[in-house]
This record gives C-alpha cells, structure tokens and sequence, in this order.
C-alpha cells in the first residue's frame, strides 16, 4: 500500500500599498526559500512568479495597506478565499508610514500639487488590513523577519497557533548587554514601549529605537512621554516620535495625540 | 504577406517585477496601436511626508520608500542634505558607503537575475522551477543574494530598511573581526561570480539592437556608484544640483508614476548605461571578463543587461574587498552636524539606475521640500519605447502567447522597481 501523502498547503502572497520589503523576508530565505517550496505550493506570489490572485488557499500573507477603493475590493475578495489570513509588516498591520497623511488634512496635500487632472484614486485614509476584513495574525515590524514568517508557516504547518513576541526593545537590550542609549547620553529612545523582534539593532548601534516594531503590550506611553520631555523634545516633537512608522497603531496614535495635548510640568 | 489582425494583449498583473504594473497592447491591421505600461500602485506621498520632519529622521523615512533598494535611498539622501548643511563627511565614511553600497548591487543584482530575469530566457516560469533543472546556478545566485544582504548587515545591522546611515556618516563603525570575516566570504565568492558571469553570458540572448540616448553618474577615476556627476551618452556632464535644468517629468494618465525626459526623449538608466559610459573605468580584472563575455561597448542590446548585473557582481565584489581589506575602523564615524537653512541636492546609482533627491530645509534642519526621482520612473519612457520596438521585430504576426512572453520580458530587462516609482504622485481623493 502507499504511503498517504498530505496535500501540499496553498500558499498565497498579496501585496497592497507598500515598500515590498516584507515579500523579501520571503525572497531572502536562500536555500530555505526552496525548501519552503517543498513544504507549500505558492499558488499566488507575484513577485517570485505564480500569478493566480483569485486562487483558493490555505494561508494568504498580506503585504501592505488598504488605500483605493479597488483594494477595498480585493482584499474583501483575498479574505473569502483563504483560510487564514497573516499581515505581514507595518503597512499591513498598523497601516505603515504612508498612514501618517490620516493625521494630515488631505486636501491640502492634494492642494499642493498640480492641477492636471489625476487618473489615480484613493482612499481619504490609508487603513491597516484589519480595518476592513477578519486578521487571523498580525506580524509587525517594518520590515519583518525571515525568522518571523518561516516561524508562522512551520507554526501553521503543525497545527498551532503562531506566537508573536510582544516584550519591549528594552528587555532584548538587557538580554543582550547593550549599554541603554537613554540612560547613558540621553537619546530619545522608543525601546520602553516598541515590541522586539528586531534583535534590538538600533541601541546596538548606539542609536534610538524608532519604534518600527510597533508597540508592545501594555505600554506606560505617559511615563516616556514625560521622559522625553525631560531630554528637551518639544511636544510635536514628541508626538512624531509616536506618529512615525505604525502611527494608525491604536496605542501610538492616541500617545502621540496625547503628547500634543501635554502640558509641561 | 501581411496579415491584417486585431488582437488585444492584456497582461493584468506582471510577474516577476518589483511592485505592481500591467501591460496593455492593441495592435490594429498589423501594426501596433496603443501601447501601455500600466502603474496602478497608489502613491505613497513621500514628498508630501517628509515635510515638516527633522534631517535625523530623513534616511529612516526614505528607505520605506524601496524595500529592495533602501541603501540607495539613504545614500543619496544624507549627501543631498550634508549638501544642504555644508557638511563634509570623512573619507573613512565616503569609503564606508561606497562598501555598503556595493552590498546593495549584489543582493540586488543577484535576486534579479536569479529570481525575477533568469526564467524568461531558460523557459520556466519562476525560480522554484529552475531549480529543479540547474539546482547548482540557482543555489550560486542565492548564495551571492545572502553575501550582499550580510555586506549591507555589517553596516546596517539588517539588509531591508537598515539602520546605521546617519547624516554626517555612520552611527556605529564595524567591528574590525566582522569585517575580516565577510572579507574572507567575499573572496571565497568570486569564482562564484565569474561562473555567474559566464553563465549569463552563455544564455540564449535575443538579438535586439536598438538606438538610445544613456545617463549615469561618472567618476574620472573610478566606476561610479555613490557619486560623481550625472553624464550622457551625448557628451552632457552636470552636478546633481544643476539635474532639473537638463531634466523633465510629465505626467501620463495610465500611469502612477511621472515620465522623465531629457532634451524631449527617452532615456535609459541603469547597468547597462553604466557599462556603455563607464566601461573604461572598471578595473583590469572585471574589463578581462567584459571581454569573454562578448559585450562589445556600447551595447545597444537590452537583453544583455542580465549579463551587465553579472558583470557589476563582480565588479562589487572586488571593490568591497578592496575597500574591506585594508579596514581600520573609525573612532568618530559620524562628523558633527549643524543644521541650517539651505538646499542640497544629490544623486547616486541605485541598482537600477540613476535617483536623484533635492531637499530644502529650515534653520533647524526641518525638512521644508522634497523631490526624488527614482530610476524606474526615468526609465519608463524608454521602456514603453523598447516594448513597441521588439514586439515589432520580434513579429506581430507570431501568437499572442508569445508576444504577451516576449514583452514581459523586455519589461524585465529593465529591473523596474515600481514600488518605488509611484511613490509620489497626484492624486484624486474618493471619499466614502
């Protein structure tokens, strides 16, 4: 008798408004990149080749962020095909950096430029892909991690669900014995309230933590607020520090409108 | 005989390309009638984005604009602001730079060429086929991708949006016993990337000779890459700053990304620009190559640009060794910076060609305006020109299969980044 060979999972790869750097965290695997093709069958991934957007699957990752009227579409269309559906990276998951024009009036952006008639379309806000259909996981970063998504695919491939790492930058820094950058000289860090992930390169490099992880659980966002007012930021200063990569992050946003609200003391 | 026919070539979605675009093709009584590369990517409003932010925060912003490219983006961003402010970075860091950049044209490169390009002239479709057939070339170039990604990590601390670049020079210099260790991986990997370069040369390349007008930065002294001043084909040489004198952008309605002119016609940036104008500038071990390959300068050949990226892999490779070998690394990797008002522009050579920037900034180092032009929207003239061009002489009469095959791959031959290319444009808002 033969062995019974499981079916392959289907594999979908979408990409919405965004940088294509996540894709890669796929397109740089290596050799793994090849043994993933063993394990699943890519039926749509445009960039590496298949191209079959309306393919039935059983994961579809989702780069990028919903900002046309026809992503509003597709995207409904990419849901009721797969069943289980990842966000890969900020734009995706908190709407990325082209979010920060929802905290900008859009008219005057469009104002500033030329008057020739424009054939684009586009959304009043740019919105993370959660905004509009059912997310099964999220995976933040900007960009994420080979690590992150080969660890979600084996996840899946077994049968459980994937764990995201949701402990503060600053907790990797005391794992790996980084000198803080904040405590030492003073620099603006966001690592008290970003997710890790990255391996805590930043402060590595003796520079601050800008945040691209998104934020981590529970976050004091009035605590380093005050912190960073104390090093001398301004509070627009501050708010642009919580309004950068994942600004349409629920607890970014409403930290940075916070820190505009702020009084000095 | 000439057939009359009607026949519509709709590519909805390209393969293979970085972003999103769709081909369009009408050809009418046997000739071509329209012709359309199709952007839709939405714009991304970087220039509207950048507005208001401070200098620091400029080379980590800019980098979400390409995920394959970030490297040049912050490149040629921190020069057009140390331009702005004045500033002159040491020559450690000038050196520095031009090491990390060579990391990003191998990693670059080498995904284009094994993953996007290297199927339409081997007859597969993706590269998860072609490495059923030639396992070894595919594992060679993957290995080549991982060795330009880890050049970029050593300063930047990860290969995608990296974070080392700062204006006036590096946050943190390498520690000297990482970079003897990926010095030794470099040269472990040049026969690697001779036997790439041979293995490209040895492709079945279509014969497709055409006329066009190249643009690439020009060094006298070296092949340039992150700097030098913007020369033609034609005999022009001119700084970044005097870049929109010579240089127009219109818009097109089928596209989200603008048109660049020069002197009213289209132009072609990118390797094989570069190999055509600075050939004579490659050291004597990459010209010995050159010449087995069978290039014969100037090429007027689009399809052997995959030979050209070959080429520049091994170029990148000998010139980060160069670079590496003799490190000693820098007690002060960044050169103090005081912000002031002012205007900087610069350009350097993205993997896919010339991009250019041009920042205005307020007394304290704010970003006031912001223009970029990426190499892909600079190239899409050319593009739209070549695809008429070779589907004409390739044969309207042949079938639709075919043709749809042959113009994604002309399309390919130019590397375009499309991601990057719409970043910017106008737009009409749908409010719902």
């Amino acid at each position: 008798m033969t062995a019974i060979r499981p079916a392959k999972l289907r594999v979908a790869v979408h990409k919405f408004s965004s940088c294509d750097g996540c894709q890669l965290a796929f397109l740089n695997l290596g050799e793994s990149l090849l043994e993933a093709a063993e394990l699943v069958e890519f039926a749509h991934f445009a960039e590496a080749g298949p191209v079959d957007p309306d393919a039935a699957v059983d994961i579809a990752f989702v780069e990028g962020s919903i900002s046309t009227p026809e992503d509003c579409e597709r995207i409904e269309r990419v849901r009721a095909n797969a069943r289980f559906l990842v966000t890969i990276g900020a734009c995706a998951t908190a709407g990325g950096i082209q979010a920060l024009r929802n905290l900008h009036d859009a008219k005057q952006w469009v104002a500033g430029v030329y008057a020739s008639p424009q054939y684009v379309s586009t959304l009043e806000h740019v919105v993370p892909v959660a905004a509009k259909v059912k997310v099964d996981l999220e995976l933040w970063g900007c960009p994420v991690t080979g690590r992150q998504v080969l660890a979600a695919l084996r996840a899946l491939l077994s049968g459980v669900a994937p764990l995201e790492d949701e402990d503060k930058v600053c907790l990797e820094c005391k794992r790996r014995q980084n000198v803080c950058v904040m405590v030492t000289r003073g620099v603006a860090c966001m690592g008290p309230v970003t997710r890790t992930g990255c391996g805590a390169i930043c402060p590595s490099f003796g520079r601050d933590c800008y945040a691209c992880f998104g934020p981590a659980e529970n976050i004091n966002a009035p605590s380093l607020t005050r912190r960073l007012q104390g090093l001398g930021l301004a509070r627009e200063a501050v708010a642009a520090r919580f309004h950068f990569i994942n600004s349409a992050a629920p607890a970014f946003l409403s930290a940075g409108q916070a820190a505009l609200e702020a009084k000095r003391d | 005989m000439t057939e009359a026919r009607h026949l519509s070539i709709r590519v909805p979605l390209l393969a293979r390309v970085e972003g999103e675009g769709a081909l369009d093709v009408a050809i009418r009584d046997g000739a071509i009638a329209e012709l359309k590369l199709r952007i839709y990517e939405p714009p991304r409003l970087f220039e509207q984005l950048l507005q208001g932010r401070s200098f620091a925060e400029v080379p980590d912003i800019v980098a979400r604009i390409c995920g394959i490219c970030p490297v040049a983006y912050q490149m040629t961003a921190v020069q057009a602001l140390e331009n702005a402010f004045g500033v002159q970075v040491s020559g450690w860091a000038q050196d520095m730079r031009r090491a990390m950049y060579c990391g990003e044209w191998i990693q670059s490169h080498a995904l284009h060429i094994h993953l996007l390009a290297a199927p339409d002239f081997l007859g597969v479709d993706s590269v998860i086929a072609l490495s059923s057939k030639q396992p070894e070339a595919v594992r060679r170039g993957l290995h080549l991708q991982a060795l330009g990604n880890e050049l970029i990590e050593l300063f930047g601390g990860r290969s995608v949006h990296p974070v080392g670049v700062c204006v006036g020079g590096f946050h943190r210099a390498p520690h000297p016993r990482d970079v003897a260790a990926l010095v030794e991986k470099l040269h472990a990997a040049l026969p690697q990337a001779l036997e790439l370069a041979h293995w490209t040369a040895g492709f079945p390349i279509p014969d497709d000779g055409q006329d066009f007008t190249c643009v690439a930065l020009r060094q006298p002294d070296r092949y340039a890459m992150d700097a030098g001043r913007i020369g033609a084909s034609d005999g022009l040489e001119i700084d970044a700053s005097e870049y929109q004198a010579h240089f127009s952008e219109h818009q097109v309605s089928h596209s989200t990304a603008l048109h660049s002119q020069y002197r009213s016609g289209a132009y072609l940036c990118g390797p094989l620009a570069r190999l055509n104008l600075n050939g004579e500038c490659l050291p004597q071990p990459v010209r010995e190559v050159l010449e087995h390959t069978g290039i014969g300068l100037p090429c007027r050949n689009m399809f052997q640009s995959i030979v050209a990226r070959s080429i520049e892999i091994y170029f990148a490779l000998l010139e980060a060794i160069r670079i590496l070998e003799s490190y000693v690394p820098s007690d002060t990797p960044a050169v103090a910076v005081t912000p002031r008002a002012g205007t900087g522009a610069a350009a350097t050579e993205a993997p896919r060609g010339l991009l250019w920037h041009r920042y205005e900034t307020d007394d304290r180092g704010r970003i006031l305006h912001a223009r970029i032009v990426p190499p892909t929207s600079q190239n899409q003239a050319r593009i739209e020109q070549d695809l008429k061009a070779s589907l004409e002489a390739f044969g309207l009469q042949r079938p639709e299969n075919e043709l749809r095959r042959r113009g994604e791959a002309v399309i390919r031959n130019y590397d375009p980044c499309i991601s990057c290319a719409t970043h910017f444009l106008r737009l009409t808002l749908d409010r719902r």
